[in-house]
């Protein structure tokens, strides 16, 4: 993609992004201007000519790959409304990021659909949390509330019915805090508010017939017409949401001829349990349980992604202590026991939905029982960590691993922490992959049902924002702890897997040499950790405070999780003093947008291999929907 | 040779099968009495089959650290001064640290003068609400509220249920002792004393003056070892440090039992109370 | 099997001394019992991150089949309990009260973990039911966030000695031999919020109310007015439960806290033969009543 139209002496692909910022201020002075807001990044871009611009950004700067592109509602603080883009290069570095500013009333930003694919379900996201309209999109839908929603919840002028304070903590749970329910205070008992002019008479539930639309369907489902007003035997299959192969309650709507899908709509935002508006409520403290729970599976990484960018926002602060190494290996520990857990789990379940049904599942059930025992000893909960901490962590690793006897018929357990840690890691984890690859990787009936299946090429996977296994299964080599370290991964010896074919077994290949690349950097952490023993997990020796000041700025943290690249993009708006609260909190979830690609890659395949196919995106819903 | 991946993986699971059976022959029938140490290694690294745990005849106990709903801590039944008392300052802290706001504090006003003490009046957690993240014991600066290990919570009925009151919360300093002695020890480390720091702190005050010297030592000594112990002696002290049941009593009785217990040593500490108020 | 029919006799129930030697209830209810709490068999269908707990109960180490929750059934026709492992979007409750109607008598709904009995973490948030409660009649409720596999196991049981609780003899206990067909649980519609079509009137209501200015919808601004239509709400709410099947002795049952949920059961128990009592009692002096007519 070099450019023959600059010709400069280094080619413009090649740049650093400061340079490249350099080069659009330079060229494009007329549209593009520095955002100089304090702790702010990037460019700003006017919206009337940003496809312009961001085609430069894509085809001759080289940033081929839409990261996020997200909302945030300005209201007081300039009135307008962001489009937030984090734009990246295959080949690594850092981001260039760009914004677009519109009007609140009649918000309206060009479709960057044209250039990233990617861009597809979040720009849609944004339409539906944020009412932001984008002209050139081809299917601007809501996505995750369903048509015919009153409002646009993630706006700041918007109150949900429960709605208390615009600020956690709430003035009335202390020193008057009289218990309440909250649905006892509402009058309809529920969790409900109505516009004051409903119609009751007239009310349609249009949130079916919409879906129906988008697939270019009309809404007389009986009878299907093409687009030349041929009767046609495609039918309509509705998968989910209660499907026991979609991995929770996600939904596609197929349009098959005969066994053959013909297209594809993912359907989503069955859990849609508005972690980002409760997240603006929240202080910063308040979200990391929250983490965990978007990514129910490896609730540490997600714990790591969103202190990485509320410590990139204090680092700009003058009190700042970055936390210590032996913290960092401690995170770094956790974050590839999760990594294993999650590609153990997704394996599995993939090979579920291609039938080789429940036993593999149990098998690494129970290795990641013994895993969810550790983490439970050490952070307090199985699944639902809550480990991490700004610029430390919830506590060391205790000394032994020891339950203690607390109901009738109680079995204890007691084993030392560092002896589990290295039994674990040097014996029981490998055991499990090599059986793992002894009963699946040559298996023929396992080959026959996934090579060739849900070919992804590498172009669309890099134009979708396809992100983690599923990206570098068509052949991207593209981690992030690689191409935009953080931690401790630089000083970590390992490899990025990556398979060029893009399709289910290349994935599931991916993420078996994932599994031994993490045992690997599993083997390499504990040394750290003895040699680091009683070393203090806290610069200054002593846990953070419970509400912290965030200074002002916008941070986005990322991290490769197990199911890719899991980003936070954290804005801070306090005055002076900086913010107890983030003003936008924003997740960029793999799950939701690894599934933008679905719709292509199961084109042309039977219904059987779709299970196959979304089991090998691995997609989890609490992260999908938020 | 086609096939040969297929054999392999059934194999595998042939070895999976027997593997799981070589644990009961190597324990015979012993392998649910409580008294060997099988179940360590059973759930441990070591194992290779795939072993279920007995649920409810065996239950795997849970790590100090373990986090289900809170409980307040109060004093034990025999304190010498504080017997019964909360250690809950009702600062409010653990009301601004909790993620989805499912406390409800409401602070203690002396009705003489009005100003307030320190001490809940009322405490209310919402469980259907709570996300069990273990902040409120985290940033707790009086160790007051503690994340209980009892999740055999299961109920009909959520509306009279499901909101712990002050007396349901509340569990004597003994218990949070006993089911997490090496965080209590480290606690207490912190703390510097295994009393309440206000307790300590006014018995420093009351050191100066010849009064009240007496009591605190007195508790401070074998409270102090007691974990020690348990630390060098391993799981064996700490399984006998509830109060063991007899064996055979199914779960329900003997937790139901438990409850009453704890509810009835509840009321005659409030009745206590309101009468030292009433004097 | 040897059948003591002196041991059968002995049942809690008032048998008329004309029928005393031919009725063998208690037994047949237990035996009806342990045919049922024997083999629940869950939908296979999972919400959030409870329902991962739910998977790891069923794998081996915690395995819940040990208890007959043996096979999960993806199909609701063969199901028959609903365990609402997670939280409840407004979005899903709808296909979940569908998939509910569709579940043949006898059904239990189990609530796991704190979404699904009361809303949890996120039950502030605009797109969250505040418990599954709400819309269907939920059996147990296991607490915690999510409630470990054990604590799963434990909700589990208790449904168990729920059940046991239970008696043919008593019509409350078993709704589904009553006469007729069962009304199904009312589809939420969903309009510019969820519309739950029992409480369409209340609705009509309150937009009449807005429309003449009297309150606006969004109730919290105005207390007093909500005060006044809270109190109809209750008034509502009390008239409807007269008449719905959700209204089990379990939901108007008040209880001294901390008692374990079984004992519960022998309360409600106890109620419910009072009241089995009460109704044969009037049911002699209706036929009392006849027979002198005659
Ligand atoms: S933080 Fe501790 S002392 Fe303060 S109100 Fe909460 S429980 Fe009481
Ligand atoms: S555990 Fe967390 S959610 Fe529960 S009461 Fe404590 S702070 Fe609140
Ligand atoms: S109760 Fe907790 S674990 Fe369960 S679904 Fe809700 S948030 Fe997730």
């Amino acid at each position: 993609m070099d450019n023959p139209g600059l010709a400069p002496e280094k080619r413009l692909d090649a740049t650093t992004v400061e340079e490249a910022i350099a080069y659009l201020r330079l060229e494009y002075a007329d549209v593009v201007s520095t955002d100089d807001r304090e702790g702010y990044q990037g460019l700003i871009v006017d919206s009337k000519r940003l496809v312009q611009i961001a085609r430069v950004i894509h085809d001759d700067l080289g940033f081929d790959y839409l990261s996020s592109a997200t909302a945030v509602d300005y209201l007081g603080a300039g009135d307008q409304m962001e489009m937030v883009y984090h734009a990246y290069r295959t080949s690594g570095g850092g981001a260039l990021v760009f914004k677009a500013q519109t009007d609140r009333e009649k918000a309206e930003i060009p479709s960057l659909t044209s250039i990233w694919r990617g861009a597809d379900f979040q720009e849609r996201e944004a339409w539906d949390l944020m009412g932001i309209r984008f002209p050139g999109h081809p299917n601007l839908k809501r996505i995750l509330m369903w048509e015919g929603f009153h409002g646009h919840p993630l706006r700041k002028d918007w109150r949900e019915a429960y709605y208390e304070e615009d600020q956690k903590p709430f003035d009335n749970r202390w020193p008057g805090g009289h218990v309440h329910r909250a649905e006892e205070k509402n009058v309809f008992g529920k969790n409900v508010t109505y516009p004051p002019d409903i119609d009751l008479g007239r009310l349609m539930d249009s949130s079916e017939t919409a879906v129906y639309q988008s697939l270019g369907l009309g809404v007389d489902v009986e009878r299907i017409m093409d687009k030349d007003g041929f009767e046609t035997n495609e039918l309509v299959v509705n998968m989910g949401p209660h499907h026991p192969s979609t991995h929770g309650v996600f939904r596609m709507v197929l349009t098959v001829d005969g066994e053959t899908v013909t297209s594809l709509e993912p359907v989503m935002g069955y859990l849609h349990r508005n972690h980002e508006k409760i997240g603006e409520r929240n202080t910063y403290l308040h979200n990391i349980p929250f983490t965990d729970r978007l990514d129910y599976i490896s609730s540490m990484g997600n714990n790591h992604g969103y202190v990485l960018a509320v410590e990139q926002l204090m680092s700009l602060g003058r009190k700042y202590n970055p936390p210590t190494y032996r913290c960092e290996a401690l995170r770094v520990l956790m974050v590839e026991l999760s990594r294993i857990v999650n590609h153990l789990w997704a394996i599995g379940f993939w090979l579920n939905d291609i039938g080789a049904f429940f036993t593999p599942v149990l098998y690494f059930v129970q290795e990641r029982e013994r895993i969810l025992d550790f983490f439970e000893a050490v952070a307090g909960s199985r699944m639902m960590c809550n480990y991490m901490r700004f610029g430390g962590l919830f506590g060391d690793l205790p000394e032994r691993l020891k339950s203690v006897s607390n109901l009738t018929n109680d079995r204890v357990r007691d084993y030392n922490t560092m002896q589990f840690l290295t039994e674990m890691i040097n014996e029981r984890i490998p055991r499990t992959i090599d059986d793992l690859e002894r009963l699946l990787t040559q298996n023929e009936i396992l080959i026959e049902r996934s090579v060739g299946v849900g070919v992804l090429s590498r172009e669309d996977a890099i134009n979708y924002s396809a992100a983690g296994p599923l990206l570098r299964g068509s052949g991207v080599d593209y981690d992030i702890r690689r191409a935009d370290p953080y931690s401790i991964y630089p000083e970590l010896d390992f490899d990025v897997a990556v398979e060029a074919e893009g399709d289910m077994y290349a994935r599931y290949r991916v993420r078996v040499t994932e599994l031994r690349e993490s045992v690997r950097i599993l083997k390499q952490i504990l040394p750290r950790l003895e040699a680091t023993a009683g070393e203090s997990i806290w610069a200054d020796g002593k846990p953070g405070a419970y509400a912290p000041r965030v200074p002002h700025g916008e941070a986005y943290g990322r991290v490769e999780n197990g199911k890719g690249e899991l980003g936070y993009y954290v804005v801070s708006a306090g005055g002076r003093g900086g913010s107890s609260n983030p003003w936008r909190y924003h997740v960029r979830a793999p799950s939701f947008i690894n599934l933008t690609p679905m719709g292509i890659m199961s084109r042309g395949y039977k219904v059987a291999d779709i299970v196959g196919i979304l089991g090998s995106i691995d997609i989890v819903l609490g992260e999908t929907d938020r | 040779m086609y096939g040969t991946g297929l054999a392999k993986g059934l194999l595998l699971t042939m070895r999976h099968f027997v593997e799981s059976y070589v644990d009961d022959i190597r324990y015979g029938f012993r392998k649910y009495h409580h008294a060997t140490d099988n179940f360590g290694i059973r759930q441990g690294t070591k194992t290779k089959g795939v072993i279920t745990v007995q649920y409810p005849d065996e239950k795997v106990a849970v790590p100090e650290r373990f986090r289900f709903v809170p409980f307040l801590i109060i004093e034990d039944e025999d304190h010498p001064t504080r017997a019964g008392k909360d250690w809950c300052t009702s600062c409010g802290i653990c009301a601004k640290v909790c993620p989805p706001q499912c406390i409800w504090i409401v602070r203690g006003n002396d009705p003489n003068t009005g100003r307030p003490v320190p001490e809940p009046e009322a405490f209310f957690i919402d469980i259907d609400i709570c996300m069990n993240c273990g902040y409120c014991a985290e940033y707790c600066p009086f160790d007051a509220i503690k994340m209980d290990h009892d999740y055999e919570l299961a109920s009909y009925d959520r509306t009279t249920h499901h909101i712990h009151d002050k007396e349901k919360l509340s569990k004597p300093n003994s218990y949070w002792r006993s089911i997490a002695p090496t965080r209590a020890y480290e606690e207490m480390l912190a703390r510097g004393t295994w009393e309440h720091k206000d307790a300590a702190k006014e018995a420093r005050r009351g050191a100066a003056s010849p009064r009240r010297s007496a009591p605190r030592p007195a508790v401070e000594q074998p409270a102090a070892s007691a974990p020690a112990k348990s630390e060098a002696t391993g799981p064996a002290e700490a399984n006998a440090a509830p109060a063991p049941t007899a064996e055979g009593a199914t779960p329900w009785t003997e937790d139901e039992a438990k409850r009453e217990e704890r509810r009835r040593k509840a009321l005659e500490r409030k009745a206590r109370r309101a009468a030292q108020r009433g004097q | 099997m040897e059948v003591n029919l002196q041991e059968l006799n002995k049942t809690e129930f008032p048998v008329p001394a004309e029928l005393e030697n031919n009725i063998a209830i208690t037994s047949l209810s237990e035996l009806y019992n342990w045919g049922r709490r024997n083999s629940l068999w869950p939908m296979l269908f999972g919400l959030a991150c409870c329902a991962i707990e739910m998977i790891a109960t069923a794998a081996s180490r915690f395995d819940f089949s040990r208890f007959g929750f043996e096979v999960m059934r993806a199909t609701p026709r063969q199901a028959d309990l609903m365990i609402v492992s997670g939280t409840v979007t407004k979005k899903m409750v709808v296909p979940i009260v569908r998939l509910y109607n569709q579940m043949p008598e006898p059904k239990y709904v189990m609530a796991m973990g704190a979404c699904a009995s009361g809303g949890g973490p996120f039950k502030e948030g605009y797109n969250v039911v505040s418990g599954m409660d709400k819309y269907l009649p939920v059996d147990v409720y296991v607490p915690g966030c999510p409630p470990t596999p054990q604590a799963l196991l434990h909700g589990m049981i208790a449904l168990q000695r729920k059940i046991d609780g239970q008696s043919i003899a008593n019509g409350d206990d078993v709704p589904w031999y009553g006469v007729g067909t069962a009304e199904p649980t009312p589809v939420p519609v969903l309009g510019p919020d969820i519309i739950d079509p029992r409480q369409m009137d209340m609705i009509r209501r309150q937009a009449e109310a807005a429309a003449t200015d009297i309150a606006s919808i969004g109730i919290r601004e105005l207390p007093a007015a909500t005060q006044m239509v809270a109190a109809r709400v209750t008034a509502d709410a009390a008239a409807e439960s007269e008449t719905s099947p959700v209204s089990q002795d379990a939901l108007s049952f008040v209880l001294p806290t901390g008692a374990a949920p079984w004992a519960e059961a022998e309360d409600i128990r106890e109620k419910r033969k009072l009241r089995a009592l009460a109704r044969k009692a009037l049911r002699a002096t209706r036929r009392a009543a006849a027979a002198e007519e005659e």
